[in-house]
């Protein structure tokens, strides 16, 4: 059938099994909106208040789902609105197809109005991107984007089309969804020095990153760890790819990780790490991390073997598929010396554990674990309270804690716990901090409009919390402009935007606000009280090794 | 620090050399001179890259190369199995107190041509491994150097082996 660029566009969408999208409307998109409104009972689109949270939102569907995330934009500022939400889901691996609109091509290269050269401006930030020439292209480009953002490594892809080929027509055949590139497992060879060296290792460590949640590794990966009698770190990223109260389960390393996991991580003599990448976050000081360690790193992206350490075996392949075959090769290993340590460690860990007394972070977290179902949803800003939130939470399902992880992207998620609650259809909750929620609290119009169920705990303690602690141990508690002393009224706020919301300043209070707002119908947002003082440890200052780490 | 060579078999479609070179310096690789050209296919087209660094730039270079999808093949070249040749264009001054005689013999010895001649000035061609077209600028620097262009290298692999025929990606 004949149809215009704009309907192409919807129903390629549709045809790569896209239900819902969100976007922001604007001049040269509009043929694409009001295809849109046509198909609008075969694909819903979220309006949001403002592309950043549009593409956060997007991020935060796919990141909940797994599914290829879509989010569709204007030209021009509408465009570069989006680019903060790209870069994040670059760094963390995450399937989007974002959608531009531009000038028509007659008017591209004239500085038009609202004209941006956006696949120049995100070329560093996709997978790939396309400047669709002719309608002819425009079915095609999208199946590839969804295939390329899909594939191996997942990240995002931007497809930009001039409103010269929305207009125009073609003939469109549907076809079906674009299948992301055949899995393959490393090559035998590598399995084979990867399981001689595993075999031969005392005190081996299984480093769980992102890359086994897009995998969906998650047997696999535990697994390995009884094979071989490991303990089970993760990065940030790898949160809730292994459950919580999984016995072997010591929690995110790194500068602000676990003790346990973090000291584990330094000690052991072979690091097998799956789908992470040695971020400076994780390893610290590089060259010390790299001494009395071998490590056997399995990633579907050949590029991150030996990148940021030196790896003794890299195996480039998909983590299922390789895991299945190297589990096999490997010896059951019975290890008490290790495991022994590894209890040493878990109880020099429980000394320092907050649980008591009344509202602090860690409290607050441990109040908000038992709200939480297997299914909730918990997306993070960035600063402490992503890290108390790393720390403390609960997770038994995957995809269920959804932070900015290589980024780092304050703002971020407010937009992503609405994307996570309409991907998973159940309620989520935001952990936030009153800085990051002060970058894209608009979006809780979207919350209200849209009826989405949403928990905001925001840890409010008036100041920019990380930067704070960074100043207060590093810059002799100079505090420059991190006292945000700020009059906003939460509650107020939260009622503003049609919502409800609350103040918690004592343990008490914490527990009946958050019964209050997970028994509401709508967006419900907390302001918890928290000291400014209140730091987040262990920490391994940046640079340092684990040796440096301080406790307290 | 070792010297590299790479060739890259890339889509022949606009924006595809600026994609790889963005990647190159983002990652901060030390690039020493790159050529890109049309192949024995329409559709594809051929970079060559020269550029200094260890064993685990080069695999890095590689590696982040292959997660570009216009690549299509890429063959690290190395001096021992493969043909080498950059292309020089000189322009010496020329006039009184130059040895004619001299230049002559300079660019006899290095079967560089003389493609144009006027009383003031000479323009001398030459095609050759990167060292010596390095070695010939060095023999003229004792003239007055007006001007110096060079195109970077060109490297095909020497017997059956084509870049075609590898299946790395």
């Amino acid at each position: 059938m004949k149809l215009t660029g704009a309907d192409i566009l919807v129903r390629t969408l549709i045809e790569q099994g896209c239900k819902t999208v969100f976007g922001y409307p604007g001049g040269q998109i509009l043929n694409v909106y009001d295809s849109l409104y046509k198909y609008g009972d075969e694909i819903t689109h979220v309006l949001a208040a403002h592309e950043q949270g549009a593409a956060h939102a997007a991020d935060g569907y796919a990141r909940s789902t797994g599914k290829v995330g879509v989010v569709i934009a204007t030209s021009g500022p509408g465009a570069t609105n989006l680019v903060t939400g790209i870069a994040t889901a670059m760094l963390d691996s995450v399937p989007l197809v974002a959608i531009t609109g531009n000038v028509g091509s007659d008017s591209i290269g004239r500085d038009s109005f609202q004209e941006i050269d956006i696949t120049g401006v995100t070329l560093p930030i996709t997978k790939h991107n396309y400047f669709v020439g002719s309608v002819e292209e425009l079915a095609d480009t999208l199946r590839e984007a969804f295939r390329i953002a899909s594939s191996g490594r997942p990240g995002p892809v931007l497809v930009d089309v001039p409103k010269n080929v929305q207009i125009s027509s073609c003939e469109y055949e549907p076809l079906p969804p674009a299948l992301p590139d055949e899995k393959f497992a490393a090559k035998d060879i590598r399995v084979e020095q990867a399981a001689e060296l595993i075999n031969s290792s005392v005190r081996p460590y299984v480093y769980v990153g992102g890359g086994v949640i897009s995998a969906g590794a998650y047997d696999e990966a535990i697994a390995l760890a009884e094979t071989i009698d490991a303990p089970i770190g993760c990065s940030l990223m790898g949160i809730s790819a292994v459950p919580t109260k999984n016995p072997r389960f010591l929690g995110m390393q790194g500068m602000h990780g676990h003790y346990a996991s973090s000291v584990a991580f330094s000690e052991s003599d072979c690091i097998i790490a799956l789908g992470g990448r040695f971020n400076d976050r994780v390893t610290g000081d590089r060259e010390k991390f790299n001494e009395k360690k071998h490590i056997v790193h399995i990633d579907v992206d050949g590029s991150e073997l030996g990148k940021n350490v030196t790896v003794e075996v890299g195996l480039r392949g998909d983590l299922k598929l390789t895991l299945e075959k190297l589990i096999k090769l490997l010896s059951k290993k019975h290890l008490p010396a290790w495991q022994a340590r590894i209890g040493e460690l878990k109880a020099v860990e429980s000394q320092y554990s907050c649980d008591k007394g009344g509202l602090n972070p860690h409290t607050a977290m441990y109040a908000l674990n038992e709200f939480l179902g297997e299914n909730t949803a918990v997306a993070t800003d960035v600063g402490q309270h992503q890290m108390w939130a790393a720390q403390d939470l609960s997770f038994s399902k995957p995809r269920r804690f959804i932070s900015s992880g290589g980024l780092g992207t304050m703002g971020f998620g407010m937009g992503a716990a609405i994307g996570a609650a309409i991907g998973s259809g159940e309620r989520s909750v935001l952990v936030t901090g009153d800085g990051s929620f002060g970058m894209n609290l608009n979006e809780l119009a979207t919350a209200v409009s849209y009826r989405v169920p949403l928990v905001v705990l925001i840890m409010n303690n008036g100041v920019l919390g990380m930067v704070r602690q960074w100043q207060t141990l590093f810059f002799g508690k100079r505090y420059s402009n991190t006292v945000l002393a700020r009059k906003t009224d939460f509650t107020a706020l939260a009622k503003a935007f049609g919502a409800e919301g609350e103040r918690a300043e004592t343990l008490g209070e914490l527990k009946s606000a958050l019964y209050h707002a997970f028994s509401y119908d709508g967006a419900y947002v907390i302001d918890c009280a928290v000291d400014k003082d209140e730091m987040v440890f262990p920490m391994v200052p940046p640079g340092a090794s684990v040796e440096n780490l301080i406790l307290k | 620090m070792k010297r590299y060579t790479v060739a890259v078999l890339v889509k022949n479609e606009y924006g595809v050399l600026n994609r790889v070179t963005s990647m190159f310096r983002r990652r901060r690789f030390n690039i020493l001179a790159l050529t890109v050209s049309e192949t024995e296919t329409p559709e594809l087209s051929r970079i060559t890259v020269l550029f200094d660094g260890d064993d685990g730039n080069e695999e890095q270079l590689v590696n982040q190369l292959y997660k570009l999808p216009d690549v299509k093949s890429i063959k690290e070249l190395h001096s021992d199995d493969s043909v080498s040749a950059e292309l020089l264009l000189i322009k010496v001054k020329n006039g009184d107190g130059v040895g004619e005689g001299i230049l002559r013999a300079a660019a006899n010895a290095f079967d560089a041509k003389i493609v144009d001649y006027t009383k003031e000035t000479v323009i001398m061609q030459m095609t050759g491994e990167r060292d010596r077209i390095d070695a010939f600028i060095d023999l003229m620097r004792g003239f007055e150097i007006l001007e110096i262009c060079r195109t970077g290298i060109v490297s095909l692999e020497r017997g059956e082996v084509t870049i075609r025929k590898v299946t790395n990606i």
